[in-house]
């Protein structure tokens, strides 16, 4: 009787696409069924193709979106204006050359199954358990929640898998997130990444690739899994997985490009085994009770400077990189967190722009309005998210407590379309940022859940949404 | 690509931890569609003013600083956002070495590729450096060490296959073409696998 070692899922996933092992003198030759790409990250990389006279090896398992530089103004999506940001309009101009030229399928600017690259490919269904996938995106992560394998990659390597559909890999390690128990009401998918965030720092895992396990991982939706896996990278790791199950099977089951009967049947058998093997081991693991989550919500400069909303800053005299942070932000140590004043409210983003976040924003402005002098920004995660929102009512629900509903993309999560927020002003976000400048030069961003960001929206200043729920 | 054997410079001290790609190059530059030209917005917010005059209070506008190729800088340098750009940036800039105590997965890769060293240094020698801004150090990549002025040498670690390349000037990508052969074989073998 041979004896088959207990392996992880990773494990699992990673052999199923070794082209080439690993020696001690060359990485591994790792295959990649699924290249996403986006208008900022690619067009480098095609210009290498241009230079050595090579084609996209594998175009079918090549998807173009754009969504990074593109406006959310209906009237410059849809040409009714020139878009504004002039180096944006010429990306856009430059990945529709690309993408036709190179025989890529492109979801461009005016096509309804455009959104964030991570968006849209789970709501398609390509993305699907198993796989391995990469894109120009550190939150490429997110695809993880289906139990692919899903790293983010720089432009060089772009075109390393525009050119083989392969890379070039050393094997990560792997690190168990255990997350026991069950979230409160009220506490949300955002709150638990951000505190996994806060327990092991934004480099604690460096070098690995997480897997998210226990009872309290098992009982979120897909689309709260995705919020997890997203912000696996804002902790170091450059992957974050899930192991799929009914729950996974059931989001996949009918999308526009899941496999459809005998294959269907087929290729959830196959997914089926793609768990962690009893006994297998992890380098490295962290224990957490989700029943002890509060709603968290940053303060500093970096998403592991975090703490449960009704707490106040802490005291770490001496320590430079707070006190800057704390500069930066203009607090104080002892302050708390309830009560700050906002100036902008921003619901979106790979982290929280799916229809689920938006049904939690709703929940919370129905019948009410934004606070007097605060802007409220709602920015589906696609279009296709934006089409339900608005067949649901919670697009009216926005419009009526006084927000600005927009087209989708990644807009004010990183600002390069032009949706920033005011040098010193504070916003309240559902991104997954909060470093200096990144929502625009002088920002200051606090990182929430929906609901967090909506209470406060209301309020006019930072409140526990459990008030208002 | 150039090979890449020694770097032999004085170091520009950054101190801070946790310097993320969007401190590196601000996401309003990427909008550009080369890879040329980007040292002009390394660091853009922290060294100029609003007014777009140098900021005073910022290392790599001291004199020290200027000509340094050897950056220094605190734990975890480049987290974040995976942009290529950042290591763009440096280069152009005209940095060819990054030290710090810790080096983030997707920046450490995407300097690799571009020739610009991303140096790995124990907690003491990073001390030192630190507190040593504008000291002339030695990288050795052949022999994979770091060596400072007060004759002190560090071997530093590096990936095998990165190291061969950038003593050799070899594009990885050359290397990945070899293995076409390899790369078709498991494409037929997966096929017949998946039943599709």
């Amino acid at each position: 009787m041979t004896l088959v070692a207990a392996r992880t899922l990773f494990d699992k996933v990673w052999a199923a696409h070794e082209v080439v092992a690993e020696t001690p003198d060359t990485p591994a030759v790792l295959y990649i069924d699924l290249h996403l790409i986006h208008e900022v990250t690619s067009p480098q990389a095609f210009s290498v193709l241009k230079a050595l006279k090579l084609p996209v090896r594998r175009p079918d398992r090549t998807l173009a979106t754009m969504d990074h530089s593109t406006p959310t103004s209906t009237d410059q999506v849809f040409g009714k204006v020139p878009i504004k940001v002039d180096a944006a309009a010429k990306q856009v101009r430059q990945l529709e050359q690309n993408a036709a030229e190179f025989g890529v399928e492109l979801f461009g600017m005016r096509d309804a199954r455009r959104g964030i690259v991570h968006v849209i490919s789970p709501e398609l269904g390509t993305t699907q358990p198993g796989m391995t996938i990469v894109c120009g995106d550190s939150h490429t992560s997110t695809h993880g929640a289906f139990g692919a394998l899903a790293f983010g990659i720089g432009t060089t390597e772009v075109g390393h898998v525009f050119a083989t559909q392969s890379l070039l890999q050393r094997k990560p390690k792997t690190f168990a997130v255990n997350v026991d128990g069950q979230l409160r009401a009220g506490v949300t998918a955002k709150d638990l990444i951000l505190a996994v965030i806060g327990k092991i720092g934004v480099s604690g895992g460096t070098g690995h690739v997480f897997e998210y396990r226990g009872p309290a991982i098992r009982a979120l939706s897909m689309d709260e899994r995705m919020t997890v896996c997203n912000m696996s990278i804002e902790a170091g790791a450059r992957a974050g997985m899930v192991a799929p199950d009914e729950v996974t099977f059931a989001y996949l089951k009918g999308r526009p490009r899941s496999p459809k009967g005998a294959a269907w049947d087929r290729a959830r058998a196959r997914w089926r085994n793609l768990v962690t093997d009893l006994g297998a081991t992890f380098d490295a693991a962290v224990d957490l009770d989700a029943s002890s989550v509060e709603p968290m919500i940053t303060y500093g400069t970096n998403p592991g400077m975090v703490l449960p909303i009704g707490s106040s800053i802490p005291d770490k005299a001496g320590d430079e990189v707070f006190d800057k942070a704390l500069r930066y932000m203009g607090f104080h140590s002892g302050d708390a967190m309830l009560g700050k004043p906002v100036d902008v409210v921003f619901i979106g983003s790979c982290t929280n722009g799916r229809l689920a976040d938006l049904q939690a924003a709703a929940r919370i402005l129905r019948g009410r309005k934004v606070a007097p002098g605060v802007r409220l920004l709602i920015v589906p995660g696609s279009q296709e998210i934006k089409r339900q929102a608005e067949a649901e009512g919670l697009a009216d629900i926005f419009k009526t407590a006084g927000a600005d509903w927009r087209e989708s993309g990644c807009s004010m999560c990183l600002g390069m379309n032009g949706d920033t927020v005011g040098a010193g002003q504070y916003s309240v976000s559902t991104s997954n940022r909060n470093f200096e400048g990144r929502q625009g030069v002088g920002a200051r961003t606090l990182l929430v859940s929906p609901f967090t960001a909506a209470a406060s929206a209301v309020q006019g200043r930072i409140t526990d949404p459990r008030e208002m729920l | 690509m150039e090979p890449v054997i020694r770097v032999h410079s004085k170091t520009a001290v950054i101190p801070s931890s946790n310097i993320d790609t969007d401190q590196i190059i601000p996401a309003r530059f990427l909008t550009t569609t080369t890879k040329e030209g980007l040292g002009l917005q390394l660091f853009a917010d922290w060294r100029y003013r609003a007014d777009g005059s140098p900021n005073p209070d910022f290392a790599l506008n001291h004199a020290y600083a200027r000509g340094a190729k050897v950056l220094v800088a605190g734990r975890n340098f480049g987290c974040g956002s995976s942009r290529e750009h950042a290591p763009w940036a440096l280069l152009d800039y005209g940095f060819r070495a990054v030290i710090s105590t810790e080096i983030a997965d997707i920046f450490r890769g995407n300097s690799l590729k571009n020739g610009l060293l991303p140096i790995v240094v124990d907690e003491a020698t990073a001390r030192w450096l630190l507190d040593n801004p504008g000291a002339e150090v030695d990288i050795d990549l052949e022999a994979t060490r770091l060596t400072l002025p007060t004759g002190v040498s560090v071997s530093f670690p590096l990936e095998a296959f990165a190291r061969h390349c950038l003593l050799n000037g070899i594009d990885e990508l050359g290397y990945l073409r070899s293995k076409a052969a390899d790369i078709e074989r498991y494409e037929a073998a997966r096929a017949q696998e998946l039943g599709s």
